[in-house]
């Protein structure tokens, strides 16, 4: 039986579609539907309840030097009050999963996982925990609530909420602070999200969920804000080609094919996976990950074949309509021999083969970026 | 849930109305609303013939595939070319702008055995009192 979060009823009332998701039931679309919810976050603001992510604090004198050892970055770079995208691999570079962590003290840092693999990391990170280090490992997922608000009007709706200056927290920095609630409530606000908006996580005391989320939801009326079901967070990490745990990363997938190699810290001296990223690195990458776009119609769905010059040449990882730029879009691995030189490719959809051109990725530029690409073309002009 | 007076009702969903010797077929209300989000229909050629029950479009909504079944045998001879660039047509209007198929019919008796309206919302009505237990 799939756990219900405590805002279930909440969901229900609203007229989500509650569907079974890595063992919750969370809803898939809310009235509105999909595509709509997908631009209300682009345009506006959507809440999400993501209370099946996981979280795991890991602590002690010995957290830094235990955590470099089983994270891809490195992690003696993140101050105090950032947060980081991270993976964990397998000694042959396959992705345990992947992690935003989140360094709250010197000694203390939240590690925030997906739901699919939470008690799979719990159980990575204490095995690789040595006798001698002074770590504590505390899944903290039961008692924290995780609720997600992102999109342009963000900050207008969370900042007068927050017993802190929201508008001088920057792109992927943290605050501990209280959510100005009757009565206040305890919360990490991470500026992070998986959207491709600016946006805010929120992490609580479970008792909470029902208070937080009421509050957002009245503040949030005036601009607009929208409940925000799964299908439509798919759709928004899949344009800025955010990786999904399953599909363009898995234990079988390693980060420099999957184009991250951003989160990947190879000049540091050791961590799980580094000789065989490495040994990827020198010989690059035997498969890539490349977007697509369909040209005459056609859903390019997960699992789908990849057929090049009449073979069978690789797999769709991710593919759907893509709200914001009306196109059939898909990402999928193919050998890299074909990843530089192939435009024209086709999916396998049922029984018949469809065209389709590979293209830039990501799809959809992220607006923290744009904003960040917008400042540094600024800079270069001449004086 | 819309229900067409004018149509004849599948189980599996699709509709068709009969004018004359051809026939306009489509995906209900009760369809479309279960699909969500519609992205793409799948069409089949103008000429292609199906007997009852074939598989004659694919409706492809934001998760998932569907197979749309012909209600009742024919040839096809027009297809709705404003759901290439329109599909969301099915989810606003499932039994006007957003019909799939215009097709001769082979076999008018075959209407008969399909459900009228009123059966049609109360098969309905059965099927999401079983879907809330």
């Amino acid at each position: 039986m799939a756990t219900r979060t405590l805002l279930y009823d909440r969901h229900v009332a609203l007229g989500g579609r509650m569907v079974e998701f890595a063992g919750w039931m969370l809803p898939v679309q809310y009235p509105p539907g999909p595509n709509a919810e997908h631009q209300q976050v682009r345009q506006a603001a959507g809440l999400f309840d993501i209370d099946h992510m996981g979280q795991v604090v890991v602590s002690g004198p010995d957290a830094l030097t235990f955590l470099n050892r089983v994270m891809t970055a490195d992690v003696s770079r993140f101050g105090i009050g950032t947060a980081h995208y991270s993976l964990m691999c397998y000694a042959d570079g396959g992705v345990v999963d992947d992690t935003f962590i989140y360094r709250l003290d010197a000694n203390r840092y939240f590690v925030a996982v997906n739901a699919s693999n939470n008690a799979k990391d719990t159980h990575w990170l204490n095995y690789h925990r040595q006798a001698q280090e002074r770590v504590v490992i505390e899944n903290v997922s039961e008692s924290t609530y995780m609720l997600s608000l992102q999109g342009p009007r963000a900050q207008d709706i969370l900042a007068p909420l927050v017993d802190a200056a929201l508008d001088r927290l920057k792109f992927h920095r943290a605050v501990e602070t209280w959510l100005l609630t009757s009565p206040r409530v305890r919360v990490l606000i991470g500026r992070t999200g998986y959207t491709g908006e600016d946006g805010f996580e929120l992490f609580f005391p479970t008792e909470n969920a029902g208070l937080v989320w009421d509050t957002l939801m009245e503040a949030g009326r005036p601009f607009d804000l929208a409940p925000i079901g799964l299908a439509a967070r798919d759709s928004l990490r899949f344009e800025p080609c955010m990786p999904l745990y399953g599909q363009e990363i898995s234990a079988t997938i390693d980060p420099l094919q999957a184009g991250l190699g951003f989160g990947c810290a190879l000049d540091k001296e050791h961590f799980i996976g580094r000789d065989a990223l490495l040994k990827v690195q020198l010989e690059g990458p035997h498969r890539q990950l490349v977007g697509f776009e369909m040209l005459q119609g056609g859903v390019a769905r997960h699992g789908y074949p990849i057929v090049i010059d009449g073979a069978v040449q690789g797999e769709v990882t991710s593919g759907m309509y893509s709200p914001t730029l009306d196109k059939m879009l898909g990402l999928a691995y193919i050998p890299s021999q074909y990843a530089a030189i192939a435009e024209e490719i086709g999916v396998q959809i049922r029984d018949s083969v469809k065209p389709a051109r590979t293209i830039a990725k990501p799809f959809y530029q992220p607006s923290y970026r744009k904003s960040i690409a917008q400042r540094s073309r600024h800079a270069e002009l001449p004086k | 849930m819309k229900v067409d007076p004018e149509c004849r009702y599948s189980k599996t969903h699709e509709w068709v109305r009969v004018e004359g010797d051809e026939a306009v077929a489509g995906i209900s209300d009760y369809a479309q609303h279960e699909l969500s989000d519609i992205v793409y229909v799948e069409a089949p050629e103008i000429g292609d013939s199906f007997a009852k029950g074939e598989v004659f479009c694919v409706v492809e909504s934001v998760k998932t595939a569907t197979d749309s079944y012909m209600p009742i045998g024919g040839e096809i001879l027009a297809i709705n070319e404003e759901l290439e660039d329109s599909p969301e047509l099915v989810n606003k209007d499932p039994y006007g702008d957003g019909w799939f198929i215009r097709f001769a019919v082979e076999d008018p008796e075959e209407v008969d055995k399909l459900m009228t309206a009123a059966d049609y919302e109360r098969y309905i009505e059965r099927l999401q009192k079983e879907g809330e237990h």
